[in-house]
C-alpha cells in the first residue's frame, strides 16, 4: 500500500511538472489535430472502408504515442534529474509512478482522438461498443506499459528521436495489429465470443510486458 | 540511538576497458568523516554513487549495516543523503515544494518545524517559496543540503561539497559537517584540501588502478 501510495506521489509530481511546463501535452494535441486533419483533407468525399478507418485510427494512435510517451524518462534525463530521482525511490516504485503517468496521458490523448474520428469520420460507427471499450482499455494498458519500458531503455541513448520508434515499432506491432482487428469487428458488429481469441491475444500481451517491465527495469535504472 | 556502519569489499569498477578502480576494501564505523581523493576523472563521484547504491559496481560489495543488521537496497535510501555539483532538483517547483513532492516520494512525514530549521541554517528561510530556476549556483547547491539532511539520513556523502559555495556557504557546510559526524558517518569526495582537512581517514583512489 506504501508502495503505491509513493508511486502515486510521483505520478501527482510528473502531472504538476507537465500542467506547468507543457512539455507533452501541447505537442500531442497539435499531433493529433495536424494528424487528423491530413487524414480528413486526403481522405475528401471518399467512401473509406472499415478497414482503412480503423488502420487510420491506429495509425494516429500509435505515433501519437510515438510523440508524447517517451517524455516520462526522457524529461527527467535532459533536465538532469535522474540521480535526484534515484536516490529517493527504488526501481519499482520509479517504473510504476512514470506508468501511472503514462496510463493517464494515454487514455486522456485516445480519448480525444476517438471522438474527433467519432465527430468527423463518417465510416467511424461502432456497432459493438461493450467490444469497443474493451479494447480500448487493454489496448492502452498495453500501449502505455510498452512505451514506458521504452522510454526508460531510450532515455539515456544519444539518438533517443529516432531510436523510440524503432524500437517501439516491432515490439508494438503485434499488440496494434490485433486491436486493428478488434476495431474492425466492433465496426462490423460481431458479439464478444467471436472475438475472444483476439482479446485473449491483447490481454496476455498486456500481461507479458508487465511482468518482463518489471523484472528489467531495475537493471536498466541503475545503469 | 542506531549504530551505523559501512563495509565496502574488493571494490572495482570499470567503464568499458579502462578500470576505474580496483579492489578497495575498507570498514568506516559512526562519527567519522572520512575523505576519498583524486585528481579529475579519477573515480571519486563513479566512488560515490556506487556507495549510495545508485550506480552497480563490476565486482565486490558494498554492505550497509544498522545495530549490526545488514540494511536490504530497498530501505537503503532512506540512510543517505547524497550532495554533489551534478544532483539537480525540479528547477519548475519552489524549494518548498521540491522538498513536500520528495518527502512524499520517499514515503516519510514532511516535519515542517525541522524543514524551517535547516532552511534558516542554510540561510533560504526567505526564498523557500521561490521556484529553483531562479536560483544563483550557490543558493542551489545549499538547496541541496536541506535535500540530503531532510530525511535525517545515517549516511551523508558528499561530493566536491563546496562547490559554488562563497566562503560563508563554505563555513556553513563545514559546521554541518561536524555536528552531523558527531553522530553519523560523513564521506567526503574533494580534490580540495580545506574540504578534506576535517577527514580522519582519506582514500587516495590513484592507488587502487
Amino acid at each position: 500500500m506504501k508502495m503505491f501510495s509513493r508511486a502515486y506521489n510521483l505520478f501527482i509530481k510528473d502531472l504538476r511538472s507537465e500542467l506547468r511546463t507543457r512539455y507533452a501535452i501541447n505537442a500531442l494535441i497539435m499531433f493529433i489535430l495536424v494528424a487528423i486533419s491530413v487524414i480528413l483533407f486526403s481522405i475528401g468525399n471518399e467512401k473509406i472502408p472499415p478497414q482503412l478507418t480503423a488502420g487510420l485510427y491506429w495509425v494516429v494512435i500509435f505515433f501519437s504515442a510515438m510523440s508524447g510517451l517517451s517524455r516520462a524518462f526522457v524529461s527527467e534525463e535532459e533536465k538532469g534529474t535522474t540521480l535526484t530521482l534515484q536516490l529517493v525511490a527504488n526501481a519499482d516504485i520509479v517504473f510504476s509512478g512514470k506508468l501511472l503517468f503514462n496510463l493517464s496521458l494515454t487514455f486522456f490523448i485516445n480519448l480525444i482522438i476517438t471522438f474527433l474520428y467519432a465527430a468527423f469520420f463518417e465510416d467511424f460507427v461502432i456497432n459493438n461498443f461493450s467490444l469497443f471499450l474493451i479494447t480500448f482499455f487493454f489496448g492502452n494498458i498495453g500501449l502505455a506499459i510498452s512505451s514506458t519500458i521504452i522510454a526508460s531503455i531510450i532515455a539515456k541513448a544519444g539518438a533517443k528521436g529516432t531510436l523510440y520508434p524503432v524500437l517501439s515499432f516491432p515490439i508494438l506491432l503485434p499488440l496494434i495489429l490485433t486491436c486493428v482487428q478488434l476495431t474492425i469487428f466492433c465496426f462490423d458488429g460481431i458479439n464478444i465470443e467471436n472475438s475472444v481469441y483476439e482479446l485473449a491475444i491483447v490481454i496476455s500481451y498486456d500481461i507479458v510486458m508487465i511482468t518482463i517491465s518489471y523484472l528489467l527495469f531495475d537493471f536498466i535504472w541503475k545503469e | 540511538m542506531n549504530e551505523y556502519s559501512l563495509e565496502i569489499k574488493n571494490l572495482s569498477k570499470k567503464f568499458g576497458r579502462r578500470q576505474v578502480f580496483n579492489n578497495i576494501n575498507l570498514s568506516i564505523n559512526e562519527n567519522t568523516i572520512f575523505g576519498i581523493s583524486g585528481a579529475n576523472g579519477s573515480g571519486k563521484s563513479t566512488f560515490m554513487k556506487i556507495v549510495a547504491g545508485v550506480l552497480t559496481q563490476d565486482q565486490g560489495k558494498v554492505i550497509h549495516y544498522i545495530n549490526n543488521t545488514p540494511i536490504n537496497s530497498e530501505k537503503l535510501l532512506n540512510h543517505i543523503g547524497f550532495v554533489s555539483p551534478y544532483l539537480v532538483l525540479y528547477e519548475e517547483f519552489t524549494a518548498e515544494e521540491n522538498l513536500i513532492i520528495f518527502s512524499k516520494i520517499r514515503g516519510i512525514n514532511y516535519d515542517v518545524e525541522y524543514t524551517k530549521y535547516l532552511f534558516n541554517q542554510l540561510n533560504l528561510y526567505k526564498r523557500r517559496k521561490e521556484i529553483i530556476k531562479t536560483y544563483s549556483s550557490g543558493m542551489k547547491q545549499r538547496m541541496k543540503y536541506i535535500f540530503a539532511l531532510i530525511h535525517k539520513p545515517n549516511l551523508l556523502l558528499l561530493d566536491e561539497p563546496t562547490s559554488n559555495l562563497d566562503s560563508e556557504g563554505k563555513s556553513t557546510v563545514y559546521s554541518i559537517v561536524n555536528s552531523f559526524s558527531k553522530e553519523k558517518i560523513v564521506i567526503i569526495a574533494s580534490n580540495e584540501e580545506q574540504d578534506l582537512e576535517f577527514c580522519k581517514d582519506i582514500l587516495h583512489l590513484e592507488n587502487y588502478k
